[in-house]
């Protein structure tokens, strides 16, 4: 054992002195599909757990290149690496993860980590950093914080402090990006009498036009390219399941943008509806179409297929598919295929989605021509303006 | 390779981490041994109470998979997280409950799961010298016993529509070098076999497209996988179907024990396994041993079925003939486990029964109110059960360890 221990030590001296690290992380930056150059990573992370803790800026570093695999190669090395040097009253940098964590440019998970590390190494200076990161990259350290302000919202209202707490949780709702957190700010505030708009909050997009139904018998017409995957033409009309079908025009005030496709297009069973929108954005770049929905379905994002599935009433909730999109400044178009299966049960009736467009912390990208959120008398409606054409 | 490289090399070579042998206490799977939910480790408690707790050991986030116990280490998982994306592997000593070490990684495929179960559901698995655990994000993390990272695969992240929005849960299995790990769904179903040393597929196949939450168990001479349409023995090393058989289960998993593979369809069918590749034969099929959603146990000649009510059903293993049945307190999620004469069930609200089951019409003997809520299957130690609620591990048995 003590044999161990000293080429352990003269092992860290070598790591120390020959500063190799960099070709570990690159044999740890390659891993890929299918366990591609897992093999390599593997050896490179068991010499990196070695490292010596002034290492750990550099390991949370190399996070900022990583695919999500190799963040989690990098991770554990820095998990050993930190657990070792607190077992042996090793010193961290503290100073050095202190500077990673506080400039944003860092990767949100990397800066996470850092932010946990200095929980455990200087917990008072983590708790005092805390509450700056309402606006953070990070949703998990903007989680945090927004937890923080829902305690002092809390007390404020407990207090008989309305105004405050008001005030507190409108600060809060500005800053949480979390469902749930969400949910709890929208509660108070409206038990406090304030209005939320909470499809503008998320970003949900409300107004669609949709046509059908078209045939989704034996679950075929998932993969059959019906006229609108050809063409979007307000116009037409094409033969569907039931008779001629047209576009038809619908909106949304639920609070998390659900659309019905049983209001416009009936309860029916074992069909497809179309969905179409487009979406006038403010800015080029990258962005996430966020969609919920329980239903079989594909989607096309100006004209580009960019995911499918096959699954049927499984369940389903806001952010439930999470798609990388590039938006093009001014107008872009959206294609949804909803997918219904044959299924009678009570709770397979559903034939609905939700969609928002934000970015990656889910935080809501507007149109630059949002129509204002339909006020419906009781919120989970769809509303339809013109009854769907079905002979 | 770089001086470090070889260094580190040479180290291992010096002193390499020797594969340790598994002891007949350790527990190494789903239902440990074999998964037959069976352990020969005599002195258990067979009175329940509160004194027997040897203790009680807080756990991160949320979690419904067993616990592993190889030598005096217990391995387990968790979740956590608003989106439960934060993936942990977490050792303790079961002497006493300390955490011996912890690891977390993000989850790279999607973490939507039911309420009732969560992204640590699937139990992991060892061959004695690595762990292999698996999330219902599809993420898959081999570590070996001091919490090194030998590999990770992010399934859904290779085989995007790899998921289920219900969530995940079979538990994988290890055979040889090959981890076996069904990931079925609606949509992108497979099964793979993955080498144990870098995770890479030695083989791939295509499962039924249905959702499907069995684990797989080892049997003579391959694989069973059972869906909700049929069961299949697969060749471990190459995933190559031996035969396959209709009737199944999406739920409850098959049980290989006493030389007979016990399949929770129509009851329950007991099968006798085929050397070659002619087609199994049926010993007896009882459709009043409902398997509903735990699994059977074979222990002693016997074959113990819980369905939704809570009745234990005890059956004859060699022919089903129904010998006793049980009203016991459920409802239940967990499988029971066996150990000398007993049957210990535990509820979905924390009540630990242990059944005696040479008494002429089984009779719970002890009890134990743990208030709190438990989904999954208890683990066998030396001396001990181990229980796991969502946020805490309980060691009960061999409280004198404390």
């Amino acid at each position: 054992m003590q044999i161990r221990s000293c080429l352990l030590a003269l092992l860290l001296c070598a790591h120390s002195v020959f500063g190799a690290e960099d070709a570990e992380i690159n044999a740890i930056l390659k891993v890929g599909a299918e366990g591609a150059n897992n093999g390599e990573a593997a050896k490179s992370v068991a010499v990196l757990s070695l490292a010596p803790p002034e290492k750990v800026p550099q390991l949370l570093a190399a996070m900022n290149s990583a695919n999500e695999l190799a963040a989690n190669y990098l991770r554990s090395a820095v998990d050993t690496v930190v657990e070792r040097a607190l077992s042996a009253s090793g010193k961290l940098p503290v100073a050095e993860i202190r500077s990673f964590l506080l400039n944003t440019a860092n990767h949100p998970r990397a800066r996470r980590l850092a932010y946990e590390i200095l929980v455990r190494v200087t917990p008072k200076d983590a708790a005092d950093l805390l509450p700056g990161f309402g606006n953070d990259p990070s949703v998990e350290l903007r989680f945090d914080a927004v937890e923080l302000l829902l305690s002092d919202a809390k007390n404020r209202k407990e207090f008989k402090d309305n105004d405050g707490a008001v005030k507190t949780y409108q600060k809060a709702l500005d800053a949480a990006r979390d469902q749930k957190q969400i949910e709890t700010i929208t509660a108070e505030l409206r038990s406090l009498g304030l209005s939320v708009d909470l499809p503008r909050h998320f970003g949900f997009l409300t107004h669609w036009k949709v046509i059908g139904p078209f045939d989704n018998s034996n679950l075929a017409g998932f993969e059959a390219d019906y006229p609108p995957e050809k063409e979007l033409v307000w116009t037409a009309e094409y033969e569907g399941k039931t008779g001629k079908v047209r576009w038809t025009e619908i909106s949304t005030g639920e609070d998390y943008g659900k659309l019905d496709l049983n209001a416009p297009l009936g309860e029916l069973k074992e069909v497809v509806g179309y969905a179409s929108t487009e979406f006038n954005s403010p800015v080029e770049g990258s962005a996430e179409l966020r969609l919920g929905c329980k239903n079989g379905w594909k989607i096309w994002f100006n004209g580009e297929f960019v995911f499918g599935r096959d699954e049927y009433h499984r369940g389903a909730r806001i952010d439930q598919y999470r798609l990388p999109v590039k938006l093009k400044k001014g107008r872009n178009t959206l294609l949804l295929k909803i997918c219904q299966n044959a299924d009678v049960k009570d709770w397979t009736k559903e034939w609905e989605f939700q969609l928002r467009v934000c970015d990656a912390t889910g935080t809501a990208i507007l149109a630059t021509d949002r129509p204002p959120t339909p006020v419906t008398e009781a919120k989970t409606k769809t509303k339809t303006k013109s009854p769907a054409a079905k002979k | 390779m770089n001086i470090l490289h070889r260094a580190f090399l040479c180290l291992s070579l010096v002193f390499p981490a020797v594969p340790r042998a598994s002891l007949a206490a350790d527990w190494l799977q789903f239902r440990g041994p074999g998964g037959s939910g069976v352990s020969q480790e005599a002195g258990l408690p067979s009175t329940l109470s509160e004194s027997e707790i040897a203790w009680k050991a807080p756990l991160p986030g949320r979690g419904i998979s067993s616990p592993l116990v190889i030598g005096d280490r217990l391995y387990l998982t968790a979740s956590s997280g608003s989106e439960q994306d934060r993936l942990h592997v977490i050792c303790l000593r079961a002497s006493d409950g300390a955490k011996v070490w912890e690891r977390q990684f993000w989850a790279t495929g999607r973490t939507m799961t039911h309420a009732k179960i969560c992204v640590a559901t699937s139990t992991p698995c060892s061959d004695g010298r690595r762990i292999y655990a698996a999330f219902s994000s599809n993420d898959v993390v081999c570590l070996n016993l001091d919490g090194g990272l030998v590999w990770m695969r992010g399934l859904t992240r290779d085989y995007p529509n790899a998921s289920n929005s219900l969530g995940m849960a079979s538990s994988p299995v290890v055979v040889g070098e090959t981890l076996v790990f069904p990931v079925e769904s609606d949509s992108e179903s497979f099964a793979v076999g993955l080498n144990t040393n870098d995770g890479s597929n030695r083989w791939k196949i295509v499962r039924p497209k249905q959702s499907n939450w069995t684990s797989p168990v080892e049997v003579a001479g391959g694989v069973a996988l059972l869906s909700g349409g049929s069961l299949s023995i697969v060749d471990a090393l190459t995933g190559k179907e031996k035969w396959a058989f209709g009737g199944g289960s999406s739920m409850s998993s098959a049980t290989f024990a006493e030389g007979a593979l016990y399949v929770p369809a129509k009851g329950t069918t007991a099968l006798r396994l085929p050397a070659g590749v002619s087609e199994p034969e049926v010993i007896w099929q009882n459709n009043q041993a409902l398997c509903s959603t735990v699994s059977p146990v074979v222990h002693n000649g016997r074959l113990y079925t819980v369905n939704n009510a809570g009745i234990v059903k005890c059956s004859s293993a060699k022919d089903g003939e129904k010998l006793w049945q049980l009203r016991t307190t459920g409802p239940y999620s967990a499988t029971p486990v066996a150990s000398g004469k007993l049957l210990y069930l535990v509820n979905e609200k924390g009540l630990l029964q242990a059944v005696d089951t040479t008494a002429p019409e089984g009779a719970v003997v002890s009890s134990l109110d743990l208030q709190d809520t438990f989904i999954g299957t208890p683990s066998i130690g030396t001396k001990a059960l181990y229980l796991r609620s969502d946020k805490h591990l309980y060691r009960i048995g061999g409280a004198a360890a404390k």
